[in-house]
Parts: C-alpha cells; structure tokens; sequence
C-alpha cells in the first residue's frame, strides 16, 4: 500500500512539484477563488485542443513533435485570408480551418518525410524544422503577401503596401466559440444572496454558493475539446491507431509485420499538424490579437511544457496528462507574476521564474526520458550476456 | 574532377558560396563599396570565429552539436561582468603585487597604459574557471543521455539563459555603469564595455587603408592562435582519444580509452572556447547583451560550422573557417546589398532559412558510419 503510494508519487513527480509550488505561490499571489477559477477555464479552453495535438506523434514514437508550429502558422495564414476577405464569426472560422488543412496537410507531409530521414533524432530535427519554415513563413507574410499573393484590405498591410502587420486584431471571430453558448456560474455576494443572472443573456446558468463573483464559462470550446478527446480514445482502437501504437514500440518489429512504417509516420505528422492548426484558430479566437510573427513560436514551447508538466513522458502521454498539464501550467502561469511581486517585489522575477520553469521541466523532462531509455538498454544488454556479465 | 569537389563540398554550400560570390559581384553595381563590406565581413567573421571554434570538440567526441553553447556564453558573461565589477580593484591588486615583489616593470604607469588589455584578460581569466565548472556538469549529464545529446543541450542553454535571467535581477552587483540607475540593483539589458575594454582586440594591430577597408588584424590573430590552439589539442593524445570515442565508442573502449572522461573533456572545452568566444565577441560589439541576449546564440555558430561543411560527428578548423566565412559574408551583404535593391530588409529571414536550412540538411544527411 505504503509502495504503491510511493510509486505513484515517484511516477508523477513533476507534477507533484508543481502542485507544491502552486501550494505556496497562490497564496503569496493573493488573487481571488473565482478569478483563479476564471483564468484556468479561460486557459482551459484556449490550450487545450494544441496540446492534445501532440498526442498522436508520441503515440508513434516519434517523441515530442517541435513541429506543430507548423500547423500554427498554416492556421494563421488561414486567419489573415478570413480577415482580409472580411468574413465573421463562425463562418470565419470555419473558413480559416478549410483554408488552413491543406497548407497544415502539405507542410504535414513535408515535415513527417523529413522525420523519416532523422530517425532517432526526430525532436531535434522537428525543431531546427519549425525555425525553417518559420523563415518561409515569414518571406511569405512579409514579402509576398500583397505583392504577389492578393491582398484587399489596406489594414491588414504595412505602410510600404505589401507584407502583413504586426498585430492584427481579430475582433471578426473573437470569443465567437466561446461565447457560442453562453453559460454562467454565479455565486452568492458578500451578503448571501445569489447574483442576479438575469439579463447576461447567458443560455445557461449554475447557482453555487460560498463563492464570490461570476464566472463564465467557455461551453462551446469546451464541448470540442471533449469530443475531440473521444476522437483520440477510438483513434487509438483503429487499425491506424494500432500500427502507431506497435512503431512506437518497435519499428522494425512493425516493419518486418507488414506495417508501412514511413507512410504511417508521415499520417501522424500530418494528423498532428492539421490539429495544431485548428488549435492555434482556436487559441487565437479566444486571444482576439494575432501577433503575425510571434503568436506560433510560443505555441509550440508552451504546449510541450504544460503536456510535460502533466506527467506525461518523450515516450508515453495521456489524454488526463493534458489536462493536469494545462491547469498546473497555467495556474504558474498566472500566480507566478504576482507571487514574485510580492515576494521579491519585483515582477519581472515571478516571470522570468515561469520562463526558466517552462524551459527547465522540459530539459529535465528529456533527461529523464533519455536516462531511462539508456538504463534499459544497458539492462537488456546485460541479460544477454547472460549472469557472468554482471558488473 | 569538379564532380569529386561538388560532392565533396555538397549542394547546398556551393549553392551559398555562389549567392555569396553573386553579391559581392552585385555590390558596387547598386552603389555598394566591396571594400567597406569585405572589411565588415572580417569583422564579423572575427567576432564569432570562437564560437564557432566551440563547436570542434563536441562534435568530434560524438556529443553532436553543441546547441548548448549558451551555457558557455554566461560563463563568458559572468566573467565579462565581474572584469568591469572588480577592475578598480584588479588594478590596484597588481600594482600591489608588483611593489610586494620587486617586479620593476609592474609598476603604476605600467597598468595604465594596459589597463584595457589587462581587464580583457582578467575577464577571460574570470570566466575559464566558470566555464570548466559548468562545462564539467553538463559533461556529466551529456553522459548520462547519450543519443539524445542535442535535444537535451537545447534545452540546458535555455534553461540556463532563463536561469541568469533571474540571477542577473539579483546578484548584488554595484557598478554605476552596470546597474540600473533608478532601483540602484539589478544589471541592465546591455552593459557598455566602453572604458574597459571596447575593441581590445580588433584595434591592435589594425590596419585601415583609404578609409574604407579595414582589418581587425589583432582579433585575427586571436582567432588564429585559438584555432591553432584546438589543432594541437585535437592532435595530442587526449585529443586523438576524444576523435577515437566520436567515431567508434565501443572501439574506444575496448582498446582502453575512458569513454565518459573523454565526452567530458570536450565539453568542456567547449564551454571554455563558447566563454571566450562571447569576450571576443563583446569587444568588438562594444556591449555585454544579458538577459535573453545570448538565448538563439547558439544556432549561427552550428549554422556556420555546418556550412563549412562540417556533419553531425565530424568537423576541422578548415569547416570553421570556410562556414564562418560563408555565414557572416551572407550575413553582412545581403542586407546592404538586397536592400538597396529592393527597398526592404530581407537579411533576418535570409538568415533563417539558410541558417536553419543548413542544420536540417545535417540532421537529415545519412550517415554513413553508424555511431
């Protein structure tokens, strides 16, 4: 029992660390129950959908996939044709996810045969890879885009007439699958009494007491995470699911079984990308900013961070690893700042804190996976030569 | 004949040494002055030439390529600050040293008139021991997860950065010409080295013809005697021995070399040759660059060895030279000359893709012997 509790907590130590800093942090941050609430749902629904789209490359064993950036940059490119074209709401972003699958589909494959000619080093590769593209990116929003790919709105563009702007405000489809359905939590005010709810248009609406303030809560986005957690656990159950799951265990076992190791490496990929492109229109419609040059390069680093946090592995990463992730990152996320304020008296320390921990939980994170895996090897080495090796 | 040189050099090196060539030719023709970028070009090629250098050891010891250089870079910086921190106190120390035993030459006015290239050194002399330090933790734990050695560097210059990100708030530096002048603690984004030791190096011993061109023959000549440092490094037994473990680990071992000792020697190296390179590199820039200042620094140093043609576990001095050359020629040229040929700065996305571009076709190559 006393063991069993042990291995639990040995297993999932990263994220105990986190939940005992958090312990300290949030009290030192003074913020409220609901506004801590608030962010986290918010948070929530914005990171959720990018994170799970890394679920699926390690499920291959192609580790962590750097290059969902890609997909982040073919959902915002997808972004800037529905601001230019001027088309709202959830038609507009319905339409920045049509515009955005075949370009997440082409650098998809682009990057999964890449992998496949860096096999044992796809992390690495897939990174160097998300910096490259990341240059095509930008030769393409900044140079191209009203030179040679049409461009009507002037807003959109600099004052020299061709290459996109720095921040684009998305007002168009801003918090629209947010607030698709509108619901409400409210609590009781100082007194007692229920807040009035009537009035905030909300379609739903939950009353708890012992709680301060209102909260609203993303239903919608919410409700796509959800079903896209479902998609996963059957995807998992298919044929293509399994032949993942056997190249994450061995690829010349699978190859050697009639698995097409390469081609279902590169359906991975590509799977991962088009997500991260719906995640990234996803996190953007809840931002309502597009930060043209930067708004993908925290995408990738942030996601890998908080599914790490999460207790998930380079090897092994779960749906409820997700999740733990999102809300133990963001809760730093947010307190760090103000604990460091009031600790220090200095906030730029909370956050540059936050910063060192995102960069820090993922080099431990693929030390530890990577002493893990030499152990082993060496342990199997070792009971191949059998008992008279054993030093 | 020229099939042999293409395959040797590969495809994408003659491609940019062409790009290279084609705008040095381009230059005066959009009112360019070859002379003022080639001098440019030197400059740069000095400032990072170390850094560069760093790369040798690692990659020759099997470790790959050290995208962990940052982690040499604060050791640099660590060492760069605490030479303008202390140099009141340094100078006084030697001039007390000279009177304590009897050196005649090291006298008052002595000190003053070096006192520059003495600050230039006592930094370089701050930060080796920093360097082995750190260099020799991170050897441990490159040891520990060989095969994912890059990755795992990546991330060990990241953290680290983001590590002295907070340090850098909070060490209890006092310089007025470091600190922030309102909180009276805390160093500021970018340190001045003016006063101390700007352009130690690149002055001494430069030549500057017609005004135009100029060559930081001093800096040349550092660069050359580090360069040649690391050949004979690489020649000596030890040397030999780290070449042995990047080729053939289980070879290495089975006729006796300390497989673990050797990875560990060349990082740090390394790290010795990255804080170096980043006090070369400050000198002649004229400002320390903290906080996250020295967080990408790694990639044009791996961009730029790879360019010379070095692979993931091989690389020569020859590499460094031709890459580094190539890189910050490309660097320096195409925004003067793209630019006044097409009214905008494209040099930072160049930047990207040919540097980026040229570490995935290393990553990407296959390599022959399996390591």
């Amino acid at each position: 029992m006393i063991r069993k509790l042990i291995d639990l907590i040995a297993g999932n130590a990263v994220p105990a660390i986190f939940i005992i800093i958090s312990a300290f942090a949030i009290p030192l941050s003074g913020f409220s129950a609901s506004y801590l609430v608030q962010e986290l749902l918010t948070r929530i629904g914005r990171n959720s959908f990018l994170i799970l789209s890394l679920l699926i490359p390690i499920m291959a064993g192609m580790g962590l996939n750097f290059g969902m950036v890609l997909g982040a940059m073919a959902g915002q490119i997808g972004l800037l044709f529905i601001y230019d074209w001027g088309v709202v709401g959830i038609p507009g972003m319905v339409l920045a996810c049509l515009i955005g699958t075949p370009i997440a589909i082409v650098l998809g494959v682009f990057c999964g045969a890449v992998l496949n000619r860096a096999k044992g080093r796809e992390m690495v590769t897939s990174y160097i890879l998300g910096f490259f593209i990341n240059g095509v990116y930008q030769l393409v929003v900044l140079y191209l885009m009203g030179w040679v790919i049409p461009i009507t709105n002037p807003t959109l563009l600099l004052s020299r007439g061709y290459g996109v702007r720095n921040a684009v405000s998305l007002v168009g489809i801003r918090g629209v699958l947010d607030n698709l359905i509108p619901a409400v939590i409210s609590g009781t005010t100082q007194t007692g009494q229920f807040l009035s709810t009537q009035g905030s248009g909300a379609f739903l609406m939950f009353q708890l007491p012992f709680f301060d303030g209102t909260i609203r809560i993303p239903l919608a986005t919410l409700l796509l995470i959800a079903l896209f957690c479902i998609f996963i656990v059957w995807f998992r159950k298919t044929k293509l699911g399994q032949d993942m799951r056997a190249i994450g265990q061995s690829q010349s076992v699978s190859d050697s079984s009639g698995i097409p190791v390469n081609r279902t490496r590169i359906i991975a990929i590509v799977i991962s990308t088009v997500l991260a492109c719906y995640g990234q229109i996803i996190y953007l419609q809840n931002m309502g900013t597009l930060n043209t040059y930067n708004s993908h390069e925290q995408a990738g680093m942030f996601s890998i961070a908080a599914l790490l946090i999460g207790g998930a592995s380079v090897s092994r990463a779960s749906i409820a690893n997700v999740f733990v992730g999102v809300i133990l990152f963001h809760l730093m996320f947010i307190v760090a700042p103000m604990a460091g304020k009031n600790l220090i008296g200095e906030a730029q320390i909370g956050e540059y804190f936050r910063v060192f921990v995102s960069y820090g939980i993922i080099a431990i994170a693929l030390v530890l996976h990577a002493w893990k895996r030499n152990r082993e090897r060496e342990a199997s080495r070792r009971s191949l030569r059998g008992n008279r090796g054993g030093r | 004949m020229i099939n042999r040189f293409i395959q040797n050099a590969g495809w994408p090196r003659i491609i940019i040494a062409l790009f290279l060539l084609g705008l040095f030719i381009a230059a005066p023709f959009v009112g360019v002055r070859v002379d003022t970028s080639l001098s440019n070009t030197l400059v740069r090629f000095g400032m990072n030439g170390v850094m560069v250098l760093a790369m040798i050891p690692m990659v020759q010891a099997g470790c790959g390529l050290n995208f962990g250089l940052p982690l040499g870079i604060i050791a640099g910086l660590l060492g760069a600050t605490l030479s303008i921190e202390w140099n009141v106190e340094i100078l006084a120390r030697l001039i007390e040293l000279g009177a304590q035993y009897k050196i005649s030459w090291l006298n008052e006015a002595f000190i003053t008139t070096w006192r520059e290239p003495i600050g230039f050194a006592s930094a370089i002399i701050i930060a080796i021991p920093i360097a082995v330090i750190l260099g020799w933790l991170y050897g441990k734990l490159l040891n520990r997860v060989k095969g994912d050695e890059m990755m795992i560097a990546t991330y060990v210059g990241f953290s680290s950065v983001s590590f002295m990100c907070i340090a850098w708030l909070l060490l209890p530096y006092k310089n007025p010409t470091m600190v922030w002048g309102y909180a009276g603690r805390g160093l500021r984004t970018t340190i001045s080295v003016e006063g101390y030791w700007l352009h130690v190096l690149s002055d001494a011993l430069s030549v500057n013809i017609n005004g135009h061109l100029y060559i930081p023959t001093g800096m040349l000549i550092f660069f050359a005697v580090m360069a040649i440092i690391v050949w004979i490094f690489m020649r000596t037994k030890t040397g030999t021995a780290i070449t042995a473990v990047g080729s053939n680990p289980e070879f290495a071992r089975a006729s006796g070399v300390n497989v673990d000792k050797m990875r560990t020697i060349s990082v740090i190296m390394s790290t010795v040759l990255g804080a170096i390179g980043i006090i070369v590199y400050e000198q002649s820039f004229g400002f320390i660059q903290l906080y996250m200042g020295p967080f990408y620094m790694a990639l044009p140093a791996v961009a730029s060895i790879l360019l010379g043609g070095a692979s993931v576990n091989k690389a020569t001095i020859l590499n460094v030279i031709v890459g580094t050359f190539l890189f910050q020629g490309i660097l320096t040229m195409t925004p003067s000359v793209i630019n006044s040929y097409l009214q905008t700065d494209m040099s930072e996305v160049i930047r990207l893709i040919v540097s980026n571009g040229m570490i995935l076709y290393a990553l990407t190559r296959k390599v022959r012997a399996g390591r």
